[in-house]
């Protein structure tokens, strides 16, 4: 390894971030430009939805059984058991559906992207690819783009349903709580605001994955060694950056619906 | 035929092109010009900057100075997107092959042709074609893990040769293989030359494969390479280029390069 002086290292993280950003600019303008390529974006649809589908059922599940039971002895305490439904499916919908969802696919795909795309770059595949003709920002990284940001967004509804349901199941079978007090209680506090945030994270978020992912695939350099590193780098960076952007947006939202206080 | 540009005879020119990865400055300026049907072999000890050449001839690097036209094109000048275009027109066999392992032999031939939209049942003909020419259409269907890496290198020729390029550019297409087969690839090459006249670069360091490229010729008739004996009046239009630390220190033919004086090169070719 090599020492660097201070200003180098700042040098290359500058040119990191600005190579990052033209490549996620990138990603999006090529949705007006041709060609297109479909095909590539059907799979990648399959793999990062159908494929992220039973880890994301599992841990929504998990996560409003486990908030419904966390929240039962606070509740209880001031005699409002009855509003689990309503923590249950705010802390879901406005925070945990879309933060948790955004992980678990951040482990499974930009991982997944950052090593197929690193592996392409190392044995000179992209190199081959784009001396063949074709643009590999909108071969490889838009279709992924796209298909992580769609499938984002619905695996998010996914897992917020089956956490009200886990919700639910411990409600009922062991705070015996009323199934219509519960599911009335969970929909009737859900608000616009809290829809939009539900929403609007994903789709954030599956950009954030995808073009992560992409640009640590696209930027390894040195071998197998390489692979690896750019593999681990892009899931530290994809969830250090999502669990940030999330307060940041969170925020944004309130103050848009003038609920910051 | 290409958009004749002014200079349109050379395919290929390197105009004093220098380029550093951080601080190791590789080329100091390099400049050299390949005419149309021409080919050049390029020589020069490992880490001298031969793929980089090939590569900055496709615009895959940019020069830090210098200018670089191909086909008339002004590629150091070019943006990303314009330069898809160009390198249609230009076709490369990588050092590693960089075959897609995801792809099998087929696709990978066909790469090219699918992009461009060519219908299906053309594309089957000269995916069939382009691998008759190496020997390999009994390979259609496996995939790369499954090849020799003397098999990949000539699927990496049917996939370049496939458009019919203007330019072809060989990164060591014998590098690390048994002599046999290292044979086998230059007579390709020598055919594709010969049979196709198409101009190109091609990066070795084995001499005897570039010194066998310089003295033999493709003969239709007899489908094989045949020596060019004195007085026949055959013209392989072949010349080499010698790089050392940057720079090309020597261009020219065989018979200029025998008659050299340069130690330097007379060591290398010793
Ligand atoms: N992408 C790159 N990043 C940093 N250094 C590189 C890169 N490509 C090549 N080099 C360096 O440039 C020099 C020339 O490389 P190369 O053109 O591959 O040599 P050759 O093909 O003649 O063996 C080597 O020292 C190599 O380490
Ligand atoms: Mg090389």
């Amino acid at each position: 390894m090599e020492l660097l002086s201070p200003i180098e290292i700042v040098k290359s993280n500058v040119s990191a971030v600005q190579d990052y950003w033209l490549l996620a600019m990138r990603s999006l303008s090529n949705l007006w430009r041709k060609p297109r390529y479909l095909a590539d974006f059907l799979i990648q649809a399959d793999s990062i939805g159908v494929g992220s589908l039973p880890i994301v059922v599992l841990t929504g599940f998990f996560t409003g059984a486990v908030l419904a039971l966390q929240s039962s002895a606070t509740l209880a305490k001031f005699g409002s058991l009855a509003l689990t439904g309503q923590l249950v499916s705010l802390s879901m919908v406005r925070e945990l559906g879309p933060v948790l969802t955004s992980l678990m696919v951040t482990g499974r795909n930009s991982s997944g992207m950052a090593s197929e795309l690193g592996s392409m770059k190392v044995t000179e595949q992209i190199d081959a690819m784009r001396a063949l003709g074709t643009d590999p920002t909108k071969k490889l990284v838009t279709p992924r783009v796209v298909a992580t940001v769609i499938m984002m967004f619905f695996l998010t509804i996914i897992s917020n349903l089956v956490g009200l349901t886990g919700g639910w199941v411990v409600s009922r079978v062991m705070l015996g709580l009323d199934s219509n007090q519960y599911w009335s209680q969970a929909y009737q506090n859900l608000h616009a605001e809290d829809v939009t945030m539900g929403l609007v994270k994903p789709v954030i978020f599956g950009f954030i994955i995808a073009t992560i992912g992409c640009y640590y695939g696209l930027s390894t350099k040195g071998g197998t060694q390489g692979v690896g590193r750019s593999t681990t780098q892009a899931v530290v960076a994809a969830s250090v950056i999502i669990l940030v952007l999330d307060f940041f947006v969170t925020r944004a939202i309130m103050l848009w619906f003038g609920s910051a206080i | 035929m290409s958009t004749a540009a002014p200079g349109a005879e050379f395919t290929v020119v390197f105009e004093d092109v220098h380029l550093a990865f951080e601080r190791n400055q590789v080329l100091r300026g390099i400049s050299f010009r390949l005419e149309r049907g021409e080919t050049k072999i390029l020589l020069g000890i490992a880490g001298s900057g031969k793929s980089t050449i090939l590569k900055l001839a496709l615009g895959l690097l940019k020069p830090d100075q210098g200018r670089i036209t191909v086909l008339g094109e002004p590629v150091s000048a070019m943006r990303e997107e314009d330069l898809f275009d160009l390198r249609r027109r230009v076709g490369i066999v990588f050092q590693e092959s960089a075959l897609f392992d995801s792809l099998t032999v087929r696709d990978n031939v066909a790469y090219r042709l699918r992009e461009e939209k060519v219908p299906e049942h053309e594309i089957e003909e000269k995916v069939r074609e382009a691998l008759r020419f190496v020997e390999l259409e009994h390979t259609l269907d496996k995939v790369p893990s499954e090849l020799s890496g003397g098999m990949r290198r000539r699927v990496g020729i049917a996939r370049a040769i496939i458009s019919r390029p203007e330019v072809l550019l060989y990164d060591s297409p014998t590098g690390g293989l048994d002599p046999i087969t290292s044979t086998r690839i230059i007579e390709l090459v020598v055919k594709q030359r010969d049979v196709q006249k198409t101009s190109a670069l091609l990066v070795t360091h084995r001499l005897q494969d570039a010194f066998m490229m310089a003295s033999h010729y493709f003969d239709v008739h007899s489908n094989a390479m045949l020596p060019v004996t004195c007085g026949s009046g055959i013209d392989t239009h072949t010349s080499f280029l010698l790089m050392r630390d940057g720079k090309i220190i020597f261009d020219g033919s065989a018979p200029e390069l025998g008659q050299s004086t340069d130690e330097y090169i007379r060591e290398y070719f010793s």
